[in-house]
């Protein structure tokens, strides 16, 4: 395609990308590096329908004068980044000095809100992606050995867990896995334990919602696979037929190279997606347990009276951030390859 | 009598004009009275939005100008960012005008400013089974020492696995647990006349202790149950005791489910702990609040209609199941009992001050971790003075 063509084909996508993502991204940056004024409050008599009492409320003609001058806020800087409840620069140092074990140190800086956050999202993707990959190929190399007649149904079947909304398919895990439902009390009984419970153990619960997570994300992996395996040509395969290859061999030296490119694509998507878990979280109400960045973000934003839009800025701005880093090799490589070819 | 009563209602509506919009929570009780005070909406246009995700729409609502809504149904705990916010207008000119009918007990004032005209009570407080507890010889708990004995005993006997039930989810729900036992602990949140937190102390060990021991006698998924999903449970019989809220009551009592445990369950006041004599409950009001950022027409209409219904002796006479009303006629009825002891046995109000919710927040997170038993109840208090110092630094309180 001409350079022209291709700047005018390209170019309503690109302004819809500035206009809607470009700029909030920005705008959420700029929003991070500042703070509320300082708050003017003044002691008051309430009254109410249990009695009076003297208490405090924000002076609103004072506040009203600062916020006119600077409406954006009180610049912080890097403030909001290293606060205890982001990176917590200053509270790990203190760790370090204080604790006398590696472990315990580990320990304290996991119980920070953010690093909390960071090893669930992180254990997530870590344990979800290769997962998803491989159950996505084993599934789509299964279907694709196949009747023809029955492959139609099956491939609807395979697909339902992404077609199911996720807050859905949570929810509905989360009502059998309860103490008092199918699987919950099937556990209790089997294990003869009445106080087991997969909700209120921290490491069973990370357990549920990544099985979760693999049964909702591997039909995505699927789809691209199978489509991936109708591409592969039949000459060679046929050819390791003939040569005596077994079917691990032909799928190792013939089908694995033919759709690798296609297998970074989905390892790529796949991860930017898990380090964006979000919904399972609220839909197995698992806030107790499982905490990932999306979810600090969410509750910045609603669980509380006061809207923290600082907060949920940097760790928009840190997430953003995360994924660029995870992403970095696989692009590197992609990269290098895309030179070599040339 | 009853009819002076019908006279009175009508004789008191100024048939207003202009635009009306209600944002309510959404219970029984708000529900009538919304209905009732569009009664009175004369010729003017009435809307109403009921959510339970009011508290999410409510400040970005009421800060566009003109405000979306004309007024908010507001409690304790919200009214605070509106006022942080400065987003309802004081109503004093209103009052004196059309608030013939309201009692000087239902206005909240501030600062000698009219606020919110409040119309209804609200607290948590024990239910119980009276069949259970009379088989096993277990007098009507009064302490939560008492609750976890009686919880201890039901256990014991065989008959129930886990006897008691609060809601206890992780955020807000949990938080309010600790509030009410703090408070019951005679615990104040903040040092005096400062936003510094005071929670990190033998009160806030004692009150995390407590919560503990009452979750080991719950359900053992009790980190995700909320109000609805106990009211469930005790509903389907495997709960003796519970705390919940008083407006609940209601949907508790009605004719749904099965009658025997209907029938067996009992009210009573909220319990005290640690041997202090203020119950660890929060007293809650509900109540309407005018936007600032609407014409004053509208504001005039919307309180002529909101009044209207806070003055309306007919309306607490049909609905008093529903709710304590703090409206003039109210006579209380046995569903009414929790709220009526706690008021008696002086319980605080939940505590209106402007960083309240930050520390609040702070609690729902942070105390989680100590209840699981992984890590002691200093730690967790730590993490929760240290969690709401950042979040009040960054909207400057500190």
């Amino acid at each position: 395609m001409p350079n022209k063509t291709f700047f005018w084909f390209f170019l309503p996508t690109g302004l819809a990308m500035i206009l809607f993502i470009g700029l909030p991204i920005i705008s959420t940056g700029i929003q991070s590096f500042y703070a509320q004024h300082d708050q003017v409050v003044k002691e008051v008599k309430k009254c109410d329908p249990f009695g009076c009492t003297v208490s405090i409320v924000v002076d609103q003609e004072a506040t009203s004068i600062l916020r006119d001058e600077k409406p954006l806020g009180k610049f912080n800087g890097f403030g909001t980044y290293i606060d205890r409840n982001h990176l917590a620069i200053e509270q790990i140092s203190d760790f370090w000095k204080e604790t006398d074990s590696f472990g315990e140190f580990i320990n304290q800086v996991t119980n920070l809100p953010f690093y909390k956050a960071l090893l669930f999202t992180l254990t997530y993707c870590l344990f979800v992606t290769p997962n998803v990959l491989l159950l996505g190929f084993i599934i789509a190399l299964s279907l694709n050995a196949i009747s023809r007649k029955i492959r139609g149904p099956l491939i609807f079947g395979t697909i339902l867990p992404m077609i199911v909304t996720p807050l859905v398919g949570s929810l509905v895990l989360f009502w059998m896995i309860d103490a008092e439902g199918i699987i919950g009390a099937n556990l209790q009984l089997m294990m003869e334990d009445p106080y087991l419970s997969l909700k209120s153990s921290r490491t069973l619960t990370w357990i549920t919602i990544i099985i979760y997570g693999i049964w909702h994300h591997s039909p995505f992996a699927f789809v691209v696979f199978y489509a991936a395996l109708q591409t592969v040509p039949q000459e060679p395969v046929e050819a390791a037929i003939i040569d005596g290859a077994s079917r691990y061999q032909r799928i190792r030296h013939i089908v694995l190279p033919h759709i690798y490119p296609v297998v970074t694509f989905v390892a790529l998507i796949s991860l930017m997606d898990n380090f964006r878990v979000f919904e399972p979280i609220i839909g197995f109400s698992a806030e107790g347990s499982a905490q990932s960045l999306s979810w600090l973000i969410y509750d910045n934003l609603v669980n509380e009276e006061v809207i923290l839009f600082g907060s949920a800025a940097a760790t928009s701005m840190m997430t953003i951030i995360g994924i660029a880093i995870l992403l970095a090799p696989v692009l590197i490589r992609t990269w290098k390859e895309f030179r070599t070819a040339r | 009598m009853l009819f002076g009563t019908t006279a009175y209602a009508d004789g008191h509506c100024s048939k207003p004009s202009g635009s009306i919009n209600i944002l309510a929570n959404d219970f029984p009780a708000l529900r009538t009275f919304v209905e009732t005070a569009k009664g009175c909406k004369g010729s003017a246009d009435f809307k109403v939005t009921h959510s339970s995700e009011h508290n999410k729409i409510a400040v970005p609502a009421l800060t566009a100008n003109p405000s979306e809504f004309s007024a908010r149904i507001a409690a304790n705990s919200s009214i605070v960012p509106l006022m942080n916010q400065d987003l309802i207008r004081p109503m004093d000119d209103l009052v004196k005008k059309y608030g013939k009918g309201i009692q000087d007990s239902q206005l909240i004032t501030i600062d000698g400013k009219v606020m919110a005209v409040a119309f209804m009570a609200n607290t948590q407080h024990l239910y119980y089974r009276e069949d259970v507890l009379k088989e096993l010889g277990i007098p009507v708990p009064k302490t939560y020492e008492e609750v976890v004995a009686a919880s201890e005993k039901i256990r014991a006997s065989g008959k129930m696995q886990h006897p008691y039930a609060a809601a206890y989810k992780a955020g807000w729900n949990l938080a309010e647990e600790f509030v009410n036992m703090f408070i019951g602990h005679g615990g104040e949140f903040f040092k005096a006349g400062t936003a510094e937190p005071n929670i990190n102390n033998a009160k806030g060990v004692a009150t995390l202790n407590m919560l503990k021991k009452l979750a080991s006698l719950s359900n053992p998924d009790y980190l995700t149950h909320d109000s609805e999903a106990i009211k469930v449970e005790w509903e389907s019989g495997k709960v003796a005791l519970m705390t919940l809220w008083a407006s609940r009551s209601g949907t508790l009592l009605d004719d749904e489910g099965d009658a025997k445990i209907t029938a067996a369950t009992k009210l009573t006041g909220p319990a005290t702990v640690g041997g202090g004599n203020i119950p660890a409950a929060t007293l809650w009001w509900d109540g309407f609040t005018l936007a600032k950022n609407r014409s004053d027409s509208d504001a005039e209409a919307t309180f002529i209609a909101l009044a209207h219904a806070a003055s309306n002796k007919k309306m607490v006479a049909d609905a008093a199941d529903q709710a304590v009303w703090l409206v003039e006629g109210f006579v209380p009825g046995p569903k009414s009992i929790g709220v009526i002891e706690a008021v008696k046995m002086g319980a605080k109000p939940y505590p209106m001050l402007p960083q309240m919710g930050l520390m609040h927040g702070a609690l729902g997170s942070e105390i989680v971790e100590f209840l699981q038993g992984k890590e002691s109840a200093e730690q967790a208090l730590k993490d929760v003075e240290a969690a709401y110092i950042s979040k009040a630094k960054e909207q400057g309180f500190l």
